[in-house]
C-alpha cells in the first residue's frame, strides 16, 4: 500500500508561483524552513532557522513559517497544472534546506509525481546521504549548490565544511536522475576565475553531469536581515558585472560543460 | 523549421525611408473630401439617399487631390500630407468647429489645421445644419436614454458622431474578379429584378449605387495610373522611373480586374482598404485574414519564379507603412479614450480554415516579420491560436511581443469558434473568423457586427443601487429601495440586477436610435458591395443587408464589481461588521480621501486660468493653482471619521480579490459578468440581428473612470476602472499564472463580442529562448482554461518609473533580475533603478 503522502506535515515559509529559473518550464517553488548552513550572502535569511519567527519589512511585521500538510501545499501547487503541462514545468523544493525535513520533502515530491508534475530540488546536499536516498525515486532534477572547493573558505562563509557536500555530489552524480551543479557567484568569496575553474573542474569530473549554472550575487534579501534584527555582513559588495560573469562563464565552459548564467 | 520557410529578410532601406517620411511632418486636417461631398450633396437634393451617397463618393474620387509619396511601391493616399485626415461632416461637425483653435495643441492626438482649411470647413458646415446623422439620432432617442447617456452611465458616442466601420469586407472577391466583376454581379442582380417587385425602388437604386461606386473606384485607380506615367516621364532616376511605370501598369489593371501577381494583389488590396475609409469615417476597417486571401497570389508567383521572398516582404512592409498613413480626427474627449491616432485596422495571421485544418503559411510569418520591420501600431496585428497551431509560429509571434511593440494580440480558436456558433453562425463561417478593431470576432465578408456599440460602465450601476436610481443629483433610473433597509445579500444583488436591466434597455434604445439614423442618412453602397448578402438582398448593410447582424456593447468594471460584491457580502451580510449605510456614507465621502489628485488639480487650474484670461482677468498661475488645490483637496471629514474609513479600507483590503486564483473571488466575478452579458442576449437591433455583449473598455476605463465615484472594493473616486477583464490594478498579487487562471474563470464564450486581457511584462522576463518558450506556455495555459484573448504590454522605462511612484498599481509586474525573476515593486529602490537603466538600454 502506498503511504498517505498527503497527510505528512512540515514547515514552510513561502510558496512562489511562476518561477522560471529553478528547473525547466513554469514552476511553483515551495520554500521549506530550516537550513544547516548560514551563508553570509543568503537572500532568504528567514529560511535559516527552523523555528517560526517574526520579520519586519517596510514597517509591517509578519510571521515567517507555518506548519502545513502536503495536501495543503499541493492544493496551491496544482492550481498551475495547466501551465506545467504546457511548459514541462512543475514543483521545485527550495529553502532553507529540504533535507532538514526529509520525510516532508519526500512526501511533497512523491505527491507531485503522483499528480504527474516534474520535480526539482534546490539543495546544498549538506546532510547524511541516507536522508537523500528516499527522495531520489521522486526527483527529476537535483539542483546542487557547490559554493567553494576550499573547505576552510567554505566554512568561513557558510559555517560548514564542504567534504560531506562533495562526497554526496559524487554519489548523486551516479544515482540521481539528473544532477545540475549551481554556483552562487559571490564577490569577495568565490568570484575569481581560479575559484570558478576549480568548481567547474570538479563538476566536470562527476559522471553524467552536463550542466553548470553560475548564479550572480544579488541583493534581493538585504533588507530582510534588519527585519530579523540581524546584521548583513556583506553590505558593501556589488553584484558582479555582466562582463565579469561572461568571463567566468568562458573559464567554466573550458571544462566541456554547458554553462549558463542564471538558472 | 518545420514546414515553414522563415526567410527573416532584413528590412530594406526603402522601408526605413517610408517610415521616416511618415513622421516628417505633423498630421493635418484637410478639407478636400468635405468640400467635394458638400458640392455633390448640394447638387442632388431630393434624390434617394443611397444614390446621393454613391454620387458623392464618385464626385470625391474623381476630384480629390492624389499623390504618390517618395519611394512608394504601393500607391493611394486619401490625403496630400502623410498621416493626415479628411473630415466627415455628414456624421457630425459641431465638435470639430468648436475645437478648431485647440486641436493642434491638445495633448491627445493633435492635428495641425490651416486657416484656409478652417475657412473652407466653416463654409461647408453651413450646409449641414439639421442634416447630420447625429442630429437625427438624437431626435430618435428616448429622453430617458439621452439622460442616462448624458450622466455617463454608458456612452454610445462612437457611432453617434462617426461612421460605423468595424467590418472586414471581401478582399478576396476584389482580388479575384476586380470591381468589374462586382459591377457585373450587381448588373445581373438588377437584370433579375422586375419593375413590378414590391421593393424594386429601393433595390434598384441600391444596385445602381453599387455600380456607380465600382465605376468611381476604377476611375480613381486610373487617375493614379496616369499620375505614375506622368511622374515616370519626368523622372531622371532610371530605377525609380521603372518602378513608376510598374505602378502605372498595376493601377491600370487593378482593382478593375482580378490580380495576376502578388504585387497586383497588394495594390488592389490597398485601394479597397483605403477607399473604405474615404466613404465613411468608421474606424476598425479590418483587413482580417490577409495571410489567407493573399497566399494564392504569393504561392503562384513563387512557383513560377516570378517573385523573391525578399521583394514580397518589402511589399508587405509597404502595406504596413500605408496602414499607418491613414488617420482620423476625433473630438478631444474621444481622442483620450482612443489615444494614439489609432484606426484599429486589425489583421490576423494563422488559425484554421472552414474545414478545421490549420492554414498557417509562409505569409503568416511574413506578417509578423513586417511588424518587426516597421515597428508601428498599424496594423493591429493578431494571431490565431489553437491546439494545432505550429509551435514555431507562436515562438515567432513571441519574438515580436518581446520587442515591446504591444503586438500581436493572441486569440483562442477553441473559445471563439463555439462562441460564434452559439450566435447562429455556421461551423464553417465560425472557423473562418477574423478579428475586428480591438478584440471583436466575426465572420469576414458576411457580417455587420456593430462591434463597438457602446461602453457600459458597470461601476455606475453600483452607484445607482446606493443612490436608489439617482446619480449626481439626477434620478436617471428606477427606484430599487433604500439600501439601509436591505436585510440580505440577495436583496442587494437583486437591486443591482434590476438597475442593470433598466439601464440596458436605455442603452439599447440609444444604440437602436443611432442604428436607424445610419440607415436613413448614411447608407454605404461601396462597403455594402463587398459584404454578403447585400447585393442579393438588394439593400445596404446599414439597412440590414448583411448575412449576419449584431450589436455589441462593451461592459467594463467586472473586476471592481466582483471585489465590491464580495466586500459587501462578507463585511455586511456574513460578518455583520459594517452596514450598507456605512458603505453609502464612505462612498459619498470617498473613504475620507480628497477626490482629486495632483494631475486633476493641474488640469482644472489650467481651465480656470484660461476662463479668467478669456474674461480679461490676469491672475498669477501659481495663485490659481493654489486656490484650486485648496478647494479640490479640502479635507472635509473629521479625524475620527477618517480613522473609521481607514479601518473599513483595511477590512476591504484583507478580503480575497479577483485575480489571485481564489475560487470565491473568481466565482463572484463570473456571476457579476453574467449580470451584464446574460440580459444583453435578449435584445434585438433594427437590422434584424441580436445584441451580444463584450467585456473590454479599449482605453475608456481611464476617462470613464474619472466620472465614476468611489466603489465598495476600495477604489477611490475618479480613479481608473479595471482594464478589460483584467484584475483591478494592483489587486493581483500572486503572479501571472494565478491572474490568468482567474481571468479564464469568467465565461468568455458568452461575451461573444470579445474580451480583453492585458498582461504587463518586462522584456527581461522573456529573455532567451527559454523566455519565449515559457511565454508561449503561459499563453497556452491561459487558453487551455478557456481564455479568449490575451495581449502583452512589454513595459517601458516610463512604466517602471510610474511603478516606482505608484507601486500599488503594479504589484504583479514581473521583472528579471540577473538570473532571477521577481516582482518589481518588491525590489529595493537601487535594484529598481538598475532595472530601469537596463530597460533604457534594451538590455535583454
Amino acid at each position: 500500500m502506498t503511504p498517505d503522502w498527503y497527510a505528512v506535515t512540515g514547515r514552510i515559509f513561502d510558496i512562489q508561483k511562476f518561477s522560471l529559473h529553478d528547473g525547466p518550464g513554469i514552476r511553483t517553488i515551495v520554500f521549506l524552513k530550516g537550513c544547516y548552513l548560514r551563508c553570509k550572502w543568503c537572500c532568504n535569511p528567514e529560511s535559516q532557522e527552523y523555528h517560526i519567527q517574526e520579520m519586519t519589512l517596510g514597517g509591517k511585521t509578519r510571521t515567517v513559517g507555518r506548519d502545513v500538510t502536503v495536501e495543503e501545499v499541493m492544493a496551491e501547487v496544482r492550481k498551475d497544472r495547466t501551465y506545467y503541462r504546457r511548459s514541462h514545468g512543475g514543483l521545485t523544493l527550495s529553502g532553507g534546506e529540504s533535507l532538514a525535513q526529509p520525510a516532508f520533502a519526500q512526501a511533497l515530491l512523491a505527491a507531485a509525481k503522483e499528480e504527474g508534475f516534474d520535480t526539482a530540488m534546490e539543495s546544498t546536499a549538506c546532510a547524511p546521504y541516507e536522508h537523500i536516498t528516499p527522495l531520489l525515486p521522486y526527483l527529476d532534477h537535483y539542483l546542487l549548490d557547490i559554493k567553494h572547493m576550499d573547505s576552510h573558505k567554505h566554512m568561513a562563509f557558510t559555517t560548514q565544511p564542504n567534504e560531506q557536500i562533495l562526497a554526496n555530489a559524487r554519489r548523486l552524480a551516479v544515482e540521481a536522475k539528473e544532477l545540475i551543479i549551481r554556483v552562487p557567484v559571490i564577490p569577495t568569496f568565490n568570484d575569481s576565475p581560479e575559484e570558478i575553474r576549480a568548481i567547474a573542474e570538479f563538476a566536470a569530473s562527476l559522471p553524467n553531469v552536463r550542466e553548470l549554472h553560475l548564479l550572480p550575487y544579488h541583493r534581493l534579501g538585504q533588507d530582510k536581515y534588519a527585519g530579523l534584527g540581524r546584521t548583513y555582513t556583506l553590505p558593501d559588495i556589488m553584484p558582479p558585472s555582466d562582463e565579469h560573469m561572461q568571463a567566468l562563464r568562458k573559464v567554466a565552459a573550458e571544462t566541456g560543460l554547458r554553462v549558463q548564467i542564471g538558472g | 523549421m518545420a514546414n515553414f520557410k522563415q526567410y527573416d529578410t532584413p528590412k530594406t532601406a526603402r522601408v526605413s525611408r517610408l517610415v521616416e517620411n511618415l513622421f516628417a511632418t505633423p498630421p493635418q486636417i484637410e478639407a478636400d473630401r468635405a468640400v467635394l461631398l458638400t458640392e455633390s450633396y448640394r447638387a442632388t437634393e431630393g434624390e434617394p439617399i443611397v444614390t446621393r451617397r454613391a454620387k458623392a463618393f464618385e464626385h470625391i474620387l474623381r476630384h480629390i487631390p492624389i499623390t504618390i509619396r517618395p519611394d512608394e511601391l504601393i500607391v493611394g493616399s486619401s490625403t496630400k500630407a502623410p498621416r493626415s485626415c479628411q473630415t466627415f461632416p455628414e456624421y457630425s461637425y459641431d465638435w470639430l468647429e468648436a475645437e478648431f483653435d485647440t486641436v493642434a495643441t491638445r495633448s491627445a492626438d493633435p492635428f495641425f489645421i490651416s486657416e484656409e482649411t478652417k475657412a473652407a470647413l466653416r463654409e461647408v458646415h453651413t450646409y449641414w445644419k439639421g442634416k447630420t446623422n447625429v442630429e437625427l439620432a438624437t431626435s430618435l432617442m428616448a429622453p430617458e436614454a439621452l439622460k442616462a447617456f448624458n450622466v455617463g452611465i454608458f456612452t454610445t458616442g462612437n457611432y453617434f458622431y462617426n461612421g460605423i466601420g468595424h467590418v472586414c469586407v471581401q478582399y478576396d472577391k476584389v482580388l479575384a474578379v476586380g470591381f468589374d466583376g462586382v459591377r457585373k454581379e450587381a448588373r445581373a442582380a438588377l437584370a433579375a429584378c422586375s419593375v413590378g417587385d414590391a421593393d424594386y425602388a429601393k433595390r434598384s437604386h441600391f444596385l445602381n449605387a453599387v455600380i456607380r461606386s465600382c465605376d468611381a473606384v476604377i476611375a480613381y485607380a486610373k487617375r493614379y495610373a496616369a499620375l505614375a506615367r506622368e511622374e515616370a516621364a519626368a523622372c531622371v532616376d532610371d530605377v525609380r522611373k521603372q518602378e513608376l511605370l510598374i505602378i502605372a501598369a498595376n493601377c491600370e489593371r487593378v482593382p478593375e480586374f482580378g490580380a495576376r501577381t502578388f504585387y497586383e494583389a497588394c495594390q488592389s488590396f490597398w485601394f479597397v482598404q483605403m477607399l473604405l475609409q474615404v466613404e465613411s469615417s468608421g474606424h476598425s476597417i479590418s483587413p482580417g485574414r490577409f495571410d489567407q486571401y493573399m497566399y494564392p497570389y504569393y504561392k503562384a508567383d513563387m512557383d513560377a519564379g516570378r517573385i523573391t521572398p525578399a521583394f514580397a516582404q518589402e511589399l508587405i512592409d509597404c502595406i504596413w507603412v500605408k496602414l499607418n498613413d491613414l488617420n482620423k480626427v476625433r473630438d478631444a474627449a474621444s481622442a483620450e479614450g482612443f489615444a494614439g491616432y489609432s484606426l484599429f485596422q486589425n489583421l490576423i495571421a494563422g488559425g484554421q480554415d472552414a474545414n478545421g485544418v490549420d492554414v498557417t503559411n509562409d505569409l503568416s510569418f511574413m506578417c509578423l516579420e513586417a511588424t518587426l520591420h516597421v515597428h508601428l501600431p498599424a496594423p493591429s496585428l493578431s494571431v490565431r491560436v489553437w491546439n494545432g497551431s505550429p509551435h514555431d509560429f507562436l515562438i515567432k509571434a513571441a519574438t515580436v511581443t518581446r520587442t515591446g511593440v504591444g503586438l500581436p494580440a493572441y486569440y483562442n480558436d477553441e473559445v471563439i469558434i463555439p462562441a460564434l456558433m452559439s450566435r447562429g453562425i455556421s461551423l464553417e463561417d465560425a472557423r473562418n473568423y477574423c478579428i475586428i478593431g480591438c478584440v471583436e470576432p466575426q465572420c469576414p465578408g458576411k457580417t455587420d457586427g456593430w462591434h463597438d456599440a457602446a461602453f457600459f460602465n458597470m461601476c455606475r450601476i453600483m452607484e445607482l443601487v446606493f443612490g436608489d436610481g439617482m446619480v449626481d443629483g439626477v434620478q436617471v433610473s428606477i427606484h430599487t429601495g433604500d439600501v439601509s433597509t436591505f436585510t440580505t445579500f440577495e436583496q442587494f444583488w437583486d437591486a443591482y440586477q434590476r438597475q442593470m436591466d433598466y439601464m440596458l434597455t436605455l442603452l439599447v434604445n440609444s444604440d437602436n436610435a443611432i442604428d436607424a439614423a445610419h440607415a436613413e442618412r448614411c447608407p454605404l453602397p461601396f462597403q455594402s458591395a463587398l459584404v454578403d448578402d447585400c447585393i442579393a438582398n438588394g439593400r445596404t448593410m446599414q439597412e440590414g443587408g448583411a448575412h449576419y447582424n449584431f450589436t455589441g456593447p462593451q461592459g467594463f468594471g467586472v473586476a471592481n464589481m466582483a471585489d465590491a460584491m464580495l466586500a459587501i457580502k462578507t463585511l455586511v451580510f456574513d460578518r455583520k461588521e459594517w452596514t450598507l449605510a456605512d458603505f453609502r456614507q464612505a462612498l459619498a465621502d470617498n473613504f475620507g480621501r480628497p477626490v482629486a489628485d495632483e494631475h486633476q488639480v493641474t488640469a482644472v487650474a489650467a481651465q480656470v486660468a484660461a476662463a479668467l484670461k478669456a474674461q480679461g482677468k490676469t491672475v498669477a498661475a501659481e495663485a490659481v493653482a493654489a486656490a484650486v488645490a485648496k478647494v479640490m483637496t479640502a479635507d472635509t471629514v473629521s479625524p475620527e471619521k477618517k480613522a473609521r474609513y481607514d479601518r473599513l479600507l483595511a477590512d476591504i483590503d484583507a478580503l480575497p480579490k479577483f485575480g489571485n486564483d481564489n475560487a470565491e473571488a473568481d466565482e463572484m466575478a463570473r456571476a457579476v459578468a453574467y449580470t451584464y452579458t446574460r440580459p444583453m442576449e435578449k435584445f434585438k437591433n433594427p437590422r434584424g440581428g441580436q445584441y451580444q455583449a463584450g467585456l473590454y473598455p479599449v482605453s475608456a476605463n481611464v476617462p470613464l473612470g474619472a466620472q465614476t465615484g468611489a466603489t465598495p472594493d476600495g477604489r477611490l473616486a475618479k480613479t481608473p476602472v479595471a482594464d478589460g477583464v483584467s484584475p483591478a490594478a494592483g489587486r493581483d498579487t500572486h503572479g501571472p499564472t494565478a491572474a490568468a487562471s482567474s481571468v479564464a474563470r469568467l465565461d468568455h464564450a458568452i461575451a461573444s463580442n470579445g474580451t480583453l486581457y492585458n498582461m504587463k511584462f518586462h522584456p527581461t522576463a522573456l529573455a532567451g529562448r527559454s523566455g519565449l518558450e515559457n511565454f508561449v506556455a503561459l499563453l497556452r495555459g491561459y487558453f487551455d482554461q478557456k481564455g479568449m484573448h490575451m495581449q502583452f504590454n512589454v513595459v517601458s522605462r516610463e512604466t517602471l518609473l510610474d511603478a516606482q511612484a505608484h507601486p500599488e498599481n503594479y504589484r504583479s509586474l514581473v521583472v528579471r533580475v540577473a538570473g532571477y525573476s521577481a516582482l518589481f515593486t518588491t525590489l529595493s529602490r537601487s535594484l529598481q533603478d538598475d532595472i530601469i537603466r537596463r530597460t533604457e538600454q534594451g538590455g535583454f
